[in-house]
């Protein structure tokens, strides 16, 4: 098993941290959303992998599994969730508003000269 | 007492949900209650620093579970004085915010609040997992305001921040992580006890966690390699978020204090001291490196946050040194540069306003209104942050100077600090000229054009349009920049008796622990399912 968990966490942290490295959003989105799901696996195996034991006392346990690492990954898993959540609509947020949907500061960033807009310019580059 | 240490964490978190369910739709009550309850946490914050600066480190049991198994929240006065500052900050952002700035975006003051108590958090806990939590809470709702007023250039730097933001979020997950399973505990202060007697098999582990953690506080403190989320966001959000954001960066400066120096002291054993070898040399490059961007900056935002870069290096230089003058001179320059950098951007932001199109553009332009008084106090901050007499800045880089020498290193960081005090001098004297003084020309071109039809920027409007509020929240600022100067005497023997204290690893852990020596005792071999199960429950209410 242990064979088995260490190399889904690390294949996920993997493929997460290549689309995380990739130039547009979405692929970003879903790379982060791997490499979360990589720490959430890899939480759980920090309290040591036990199986059918009890994570409360009990008089007739053999043993127990540590129930702190589990607390942990839900407060991470909702904390991933909702920043997931927000990525995403900003990553929309910022295609609409640009029209690309790159995911580093292009073109558009570059303060414009002095006399840009007063020259009547057109419409910002990257729109119809 | 004790009770009243919860309250700067209480306090914004039941402002912000008042000011969401009951006032979502009314600004001038929202302003009110959001004013009134930022003075109301200075009062809370002044009192508790009264309180630390009297006695040793007080801890509060959160659920009144006994410490290493519950979570605490510790008061000392290195978390007093970050607190404070954190009021006095953040009651002048709010005062500029008022004037105007939070009408350009939905619920400004609630994501403020909300801010507040992550920040608040941060400072105060004691639990390496709940600053893990109150970092989110911090960063979601900054967010939020860096988002605050929208644009298609701020979205874009947002998708930025908020990635790098997950990724070290992440990280800090690993490093946690890292360090539980070999040390069974996330209680400061016992992690402090645990980790000198951790066996030799499983050190190379808990240096991995211990330096990934090191990665993720080096990220929010903006130390090169890990540095360049910083100018993007600064640069790209509004006025009051980054002079909010000033703040951030501290924060993450405070957790390398308070791991690097606490956790893994100079008591912590084989891992004594396992980030020292990085930080200053980090620190180093971060500051060549934004003296250089300085000189580069097209925007006065831009500008502002390679200032900002410098400054995160010069007071990492100091922080890094870990002894007694080095953190000494590091508090005093760290409250010194927050004020001075906030003071920046809300100037930046008034002078944006000011230029109708031309925003802060770093060219000619026609005059603003109140230019003498707007380049007068760009004079002062720029003054402060280059750190030429006689300001604050002045004094707080002849302390680090003074601490760093003695170092192996001292004449390569002396050369550092000052060649790049000049370059930055040469930078803010460049953007100065140009904002305030080109501008007089560019008006008599412009007069001499007007004829010609040509309507190159807005016209300068008359000094009555302008609100009074945001002048007088960087005047404040800059007043309590002088008075950091006047009193700087009185203020490094107080900060130099902090620096003692948080580098007191017997005290912090013997009244964090103390009262609880007895109860585990009582839990006997069980002890680590007890704090398990016992953590868990009083994680509970923290997601």
């Amino acid at each position: 098993m242990e064979i088995l968990v260490a190399s889904g966490t690390g294949l996920l942290t993997a493929v997460g941290i290549y689309l995380m490295l990739r130039g547009r959003t979405f692929p970003v989105i879903v790379g982060l959303s791997f490499l979360s799901y990589a720490v959430n696996v890899f939480l759980f195996s920090m309290g040591r992998l036990a199986i059918d034991r009890p994570p409360i006392i009990s008089p007739d346990a053999p043993g127990y599994t540590d129930p702190l690492p589990q607390a942990l990954v839900l407060t991470a898993i909702v904390i991933s969730f909702g920043m997931t959540a927000l990525i995403v609509v900003l990553a929309l947020r910022g295609f609409l508003e640009t029209g690309s949907d790159k995911a580093d500061l292009d073109a558009s960033s570059v303060p414009d000269g002095p006399g840009r807009r007063a020259e009547g310019e057109a419409a910002p580059r990257g729109r119809p | 007492m004790s009770q009243w240490i919860i309250a700067p964490v209480i306090l914004p978190a039941m402002t912000a949900a008042f000011l969401l369910l009951a006032l979502r739709h009314h600004l001038g009550p929202q302003r009110l209650a959001s004013i009134a309850a930022t003075v109301a946490l200075l009062a809370v914050s002044l009192f508790l620093y009264d309180k630390a600066a009297a006695g040793g480190p007080f801890p509060y049991r959160l659920g009144d579970w006994p410490a290493p198994f519950g979570i605490v929240l510790v008061l000392d006065k290195l978390s007093a004085t970050m607190l404070v500052l954190t009021a006095v900050l953040a009651l002048c952002v709010v005062l500029y915010a008022s004037a105007g700035w939070d009408r350009r975006g939905r619920h400004f003051h609630p994501l403020f609040q909300f801010q507040l108590m992550g920040i608040n958090g941060a400072f105060l806990t004691g639990d390496v997992f709940n600053l893990f939590v109150f970092f989110e809470v911090m960063l979601i709702a900054s967010y939020g305001l860096m988002l605050h007023g929208g644009g298609a250039q701020r979205l874009k730097a947002g998708f930025q921040y908020v990635a790098i933001n997950l990724v070290a979020s992440t990280l800090f997950l690993i490093g946690v992580g890292l360090i539980y399973s070999v040390t069974g505990t996330l209680n400061m202060a016992h992690l402090a006890v645990v980790v000198p007697q951790v066996p030799a098999a499983d050190q190379a582990i808990l240096k991995t966690g211990a330096l990934l953690l090191f990665l993720v506080f080096a990220t929010k403190a903006a130390l090169v390699p890990l540095h360049w989320w910083l100018p993007a966001t600064y640069a790209g959000t509004s006025a009051p978020a980054a002079a909010m954001f000033m703040i951030m960066t501290k924060v993450g400066t405070y957790a390398i204090l308070r791991v690097y120096g606490l956790v893994f002291g100079a008591e912590a054993g084989a891992l004594a001291e396992v980030a020292v070898p990085f930080v200053l040399p980090a620190a180093v490059v971060t500051l060549a490196f934004g003296a250089v961007g300085l000189l580069g900056a097209r925007t006065l935002r831009d500008l502002a946050a390679f200032a900002i870069v410098a400054s995160m290096g010069t007071l990492l230089i100091a922080i890094g040194l870990f002894d007694v003058p080095g953190i000494t001179a590091g508090l005093y320059y760290l409250v010194h540069s927050t004020l001075a950098g906030a003071a920046l951007f809300l100037l930046a932001g008034i002078i944006a306003l000011r230029r109708g199109a031309m925003a802060d553009r770093l060219a000619p332009a026609p005059a603003m209104a109140q230019e003498d008084l707007l380049g007068g106090l760009f004079f002062l901050a720029a003054l402060a942050l280059v750190g030429l007499p006689p300001l604050s800045g002045f004094l707080g880089k002849v302390l680090i100077l003074q601490a760093v020498e003695g170092t192996p290193s001292w004449p390569a960081i002396w050369t550092v600090i000052l060649v790049t005090s000049l370059v930055m001098t040469l930078g803010f004297a460049r953007a100065g000229s140009v904002l305030f003084w080109a501008s007089r020309d560019g008006a008599e071109g412009e007069a001499d054009a007007g004829s010609a039809g040509g309507k190159a920027g807005g016209a300068p409007s008359p000094a009555a349009e302008h609100p009074v509020l945001p002048v007088i929240a960087v005047i404040a600022l800059l007043a309590l920049t002088v008075g950091w100067t006047v009193a700087a005497g009185p203020i490094t023997h107080t900060l130099a008796g902090t620096a003692v204290e948080a580098l007191d690893r017997t005290a912090y852990v013997r009244a964090v622990l103390a009262p609880e020596t007895r109860f585990a005792h009582d839990g006997g071999t069980t002890a680590r399912e007890g704090e398990a199960a016992s953590r868990s429950a009083t994680a509970e209410p923290e997601r």
